[in-house]
């Protein structure tokens, strides 16, 4: 097969596309049982305290109600917290749902209503009264940081004497920045449908990031091992809410199995604010520079939210430490428990916040040294990753910096702030790094031939919109030298081989090379019996000789000696090869990670303070890139999420009653249509050999990170103001 | 749910016979007052291509045609619509052949997740039936109804500038 056939590296077209633009596309909450019961959640009021009593006679009263589930009446649960580990959980006790009368947060579920109708199920959720012992509760991250401790994070050691070098520097900064509470808010609501079987097994229909991680959590929980599948063959977003099970998934099965019936459980968008979310942090930078431009020092100290039952972490103070040289470095990360739920990764968690605050305070230490911010970055490279004493296996972050800086024309700006305006509007530009980490995980994968030629690989690996169903159908194909109408891909069921979460960018560089792994061993399995066919063409060849052009299995360039895979089949009958990858060793001596430079352009008007992005250029290095249509895809959505951090998000709580206040999405904004700039994505050229047997680093994260400092050094230049605290609205820029 | 289940709290709500037409066929349907356009398509009728994103009108991933003209389904009630002409993403293909808002979806690469993808393209027709959206800006203000979190927006953009000459009988742009 030549290069030129290969798909990898075409725009095709989302195999799954078709089923989504015609409705035909099922999520979670759209799966039909005769019998399906409505399950519709009850919130609590209060922030802590204890439920004295719950009045649940009078939604039992409601014609077409089946049940008040609560924690009095719900099926029996594990009582050990290893059972409510799941894959992603934080360090601690995990919240369990429905399990006692204690009341942790805001919002946690208290009780389920199950009924014949979804209308039926929310009025009688509307008529039951709640009397609670209320406790005083603690959910202002700033009037508690006496009570923070330290993370239980693995942080680098500190290198060097940061105090020392800061006190040699000729500029020095002193920043702190702050982000907020966000929020995942995917556009589908979490969702599970429970099938009840008479065996009393279950099939559940989730919205998941891991199929298998939902399965092992119900299974763990309520003592139903090897009586649980779990699938989800589309998930309509999920940017990190559906890594852990959520409280829908629990309260669905706890109905299904008291009723031995089929239930759905659909949370409202209310309580899409209900569960994990962006944590409240605040980042203090203390830098240093020599007035050439080289870093001397640098220390990034967190301090962030988390709940009082479990300590939730992410990488946030780590990329201070590796993205540029610097002798002189200490990273501190603390956390204060308040009376709210746990936090969860939401996308490129850690650095979404991180990179913001390092890289806002390297615009200031440019300004202060007086440097252009491209210069001064290049003036601090590295291709070591001083964090783990490793070489980057590859990082062309320069070429993302000359390709990002040509494309918008970074040379057309003058350095002085409030320089650049046209009629009533100041014109800003600002530009950034971003970084991630190139990821692999443990995956299987299962190739087969089917009888009627086609190629069908399967993981249970899911497609959140990332265009897993595509990239996998074209690493497929081009393993085979197949047309991609000939493979089907199949994912989204706990019963296909294992797969990791799908998060942190690492699918096709765990999925996809598991894919690539069991269709050569389905290769050499397919040659083995067609060698073993009478008059076989195909008897006297070495492995060596095999080639797979145009659906055939042929030796060298003959295709004399060869034989139609469909025919092979036929013959033998089906063949498959199930396989499992890991990480290669030549991983261990190298840093991985993945790169960009992120330029924006925004207006500010003078007298209003009204602010928009109008031109983004993101310039990537991810390694090889799969499928250029959907891999910019994922780019452009990641810098819309970073407009979205820079300008618009922020879940506000009444700390008086220790609730969201803009629980909606009216309330809570998130760009629209109007507020998309001209986006230009550009994937620089990078070669790896060593991050994974693809070249592949993915691109799900990096898009977003990077970009909110950008925006916000943009927003500085613009108007002479530097807003360290998101989002910049326009009561900040005035 | 297919049966009609007697009203909450014992009241004797009537329930409605109203006649609908969704997709050209005719549908003779028992509604209940309260009963949104939105869960008698997703709930009563298993038509669950239409979406609910927020059941507020806050997200627009409900949208449908009623007489060809965008609504945003979970704000309206079902009752309401005796003997309209409803038209929702099951609608607009063909036998063979997808609708030119679809295929222009599919070729931009306009959604990621796929869930507020049918909310889309039922605006982008709608705004097509109604004439609107003549400029990039205008689809951009007049699309601003429908939210994306996977952050589709220019793609969505491109697909409908290229489909909406054609949707309304134009040619290809």
């Amino acid at each position: 097969m030549t290069a030129m056939q290969s798909p990898v590296g075409k725009p095709l077209d989302r195999v799954d596309g078709p089923k989504k633009v015609t409705g035909q596309a099922q999520y979670a909450g759209e799966f039909d049982a005769p019998g399906l019961l409505y399950g519709s959640a009850v919130s609590s009021a209060i922030a802590r305290g204890r439920i004295l009593t719950l009045h649940t006679e009078a939604a039992e009263n409601v014609p077409g109600v089946r049940l008040v589930l609560t924690h009095l009446n719900r099926p029996k649960m594990a009582g050990e917290n290893d059972a409510y580990e799941d894959m992603d959980a934080a360090d601690g006790a995990p919240f369990r749902p429905l399990y006692n009368d204690r009341v942790l947060y805001s919002g946690q579920p208290i009780a389920l209503v199950v009924a014949e109708d979804l209308e039926i199920a929310r009025h009688a959720v509307s008529l039951i009264e709640v009397e609670y012992d209320v406790e005083s509760h603690e959910t202002d991250l700033y009037a508690q940081l006496d009570r923070a401790h330290d993370a239980p994070a693995e942080l680098p050691e500190a290198r060097g004497n940061v105090d020392a070098a800061l006190a040699k520097s000729d500029q020095t900064i002193d920043v702190e920045y702050r982000v907020p509470v966000e929020h995942h808010n995917p556009m589908e609501p979490h969702a599970s449908t429970v099938m009840y079987f008479p065996d009393g097994s279950l099939l559940i229909y989730d919205k998941t990031q891991g199929t298998q991680n939902s399965q092992a959590y119900i299974e763990q929980i309520f003592g139903l091992e090897g009586q649980v599948r779990v699938r989800a063959p589309f998930v309509g977003g999920a940017f990190g809410s559906g890594l852990r099970p959520q409280y829908q998934l629990v309260l669905a099965v706890m109905a299904s199995l008291t009723l031995k019936a089929p239930v759905r459980v659909t949370l409202t968008r209310q309580q899409m604010f209900t569960f994990g979310y962006r944590p409240r942090m605040s980042q203090r930078l203390r830098m240093g520079a020599s007035a050439d431009g080289k870093l001397q020092a640098i220390e990034h100290s967190v301090i962030g939210q988390t709940s009082r039952f479990e300590d939730f972490t992410e990488h946030v103070a780590e990329w201070s430490g590796m993205l540029y040289h610097c002798d002189n470095v200490a990273l501190k990360y603390s956390l204060v428990p308040l009376d709210v739920y746990t936090p969860l990764d939401m996308r490129a968690p850690g650095a979404t916040e991180g990179v913001y605050a390092l890289e806002s305070a390297m615009d200031e230490l440019a300004c202060a040294v007086g440097m252009d911010p491209v210069e001064f970055r290049l003036a601090n490279y590295t291709d070591f990753n001083a964090n783990e004493g490793k070489p980057y296996s590859s990082k062309e972050l320069r070429a993302c910096y000359a390709q990002g800086a040509a494309r918008f024309d970074w040379n057309k700006r003058s350095a002085e702030p409030r320089s650049m305006r046209e009629g009533h509007e100041l014109i800003g530009m600002g530009m950034a790094t971003g970084v991630w980490e190139a990821m692999q995980m443990p995956a299987s994968a299962k190739a087969a031939l089917c009888s009627d030629g086609t190629l069908r690989v399967s993981s249970a690996t899911t497609d959140i919109g990332t265009g897993t169903y595509t990239v996998m159908t074209q690493i497929a194909a081009a393993a085979f030298g197949l047309p991609v109408e000939r493979v089907e891909f199949r994912l989204g069921d706990s019963s296909f081989p294992k797969a990791p979460l799908q998060g942190g960018s690492f699918t096709v560089s765990s999925v996809g090379s598991a894919v690539q792994k069991a269709c050569d061993a389905l290769k050499e399995k397919i040659w083995e019996a067609a060698r073993q066919l009478a008059d076989s063409p195909l008897a006297q060849g070495a492995v060596d000789d095999l080639r797979f052009v145009d659906g055939r299995l042929q030796l060298g360039d003959s295709p004399e000696h060869g034989m139609a895979l469909e025919d092979i089949v036929a013959t033998c009958g089906p063949i498959e090869a199930e396989v499992d990858g890991k990480p290669g060793e030549a991983r261990e001596k190298y840093a991985t990670a993945t790169h960009s430079a992120v330029f924006a352009e925004v207006r500010v008007d003078e007298a209003l303070g009204t602010l928009r992005v109008v031109r983004i250029v993101s310039a990537v290095a991810a390694g090889r890139v799969v499928n250029p249509k959907t891999a910019g895809s994922q780019i452009q959505g990641g810098v819309i999420w970073g407009i979205g951090q820079a300008l618009q998000e922020e879940t506000l709580i009444d700390h008086k009653l220790g609730r969201y206040m803009n629980h909606n999405l009216a309330e809570y904004h998130i760009p629209v249509h109007a507020d998309s700039p001209e986006l230009d994505v550009i994937f620089v050229e990078e070669h790896d050999e060593i991050v994974n047997a693809l070249g592949s680093k993915g691109v799900g994260e990096i898009g977003i990170v990077g970009v909110a400092a950008a925006i916000g050094n943009a927003v500085y230049h613009a108007t002479g103001k530097r807003v360290r605290e998101l989002p910049i609205t326009l009561d900040k820029v005035l | 749910m297919n049966a009609i289940t007697p009203p909450p709290g014992g009241n004797s709500h009537a329930v409605h016979l109203i006649s609908l037409s969704i997709n050209g066929k005719k549908h003779e349907l028992e509604v209940r007052p309260w009963t949104t356009l939105l869960d008698l398509l997703r709930e009563n009728l298993q038509m669950t291509g239409t979406k609910k994103g927020c059941d507020h009108g806050q997200c627009g991933a409900c949208t449908v045609l009623v007489d060809g003209r965008r609504i945003n389904s979970c704000l309206t009630l079902a009752v309401m619509h005796d003997g309209a002409e409803l038209t929702t993403i099951e609608g607009l293909a063909s036998e063979d052949a997808l609708h030119p808002m679809q295929a222009a979806f599919v070729k931009h690469d306009a959604f990621q997740c796929g869930y507020c993808t049918p909310g889309q393209i039922c605006s982008a027709v709608g705004l097509a039936n109604e004439g609107r959206a003549h400029s990039s800006a205008e689809i951009r203000e007049m699309m601003s109804g429908n939210l994306c979190r996977c952050g589709a927006y220019n793609n969505i953009h491109d697909a409908v500038q290229e489909a909406l000459p054609v949707c309304r009988g134009e040619g290809t742009a």
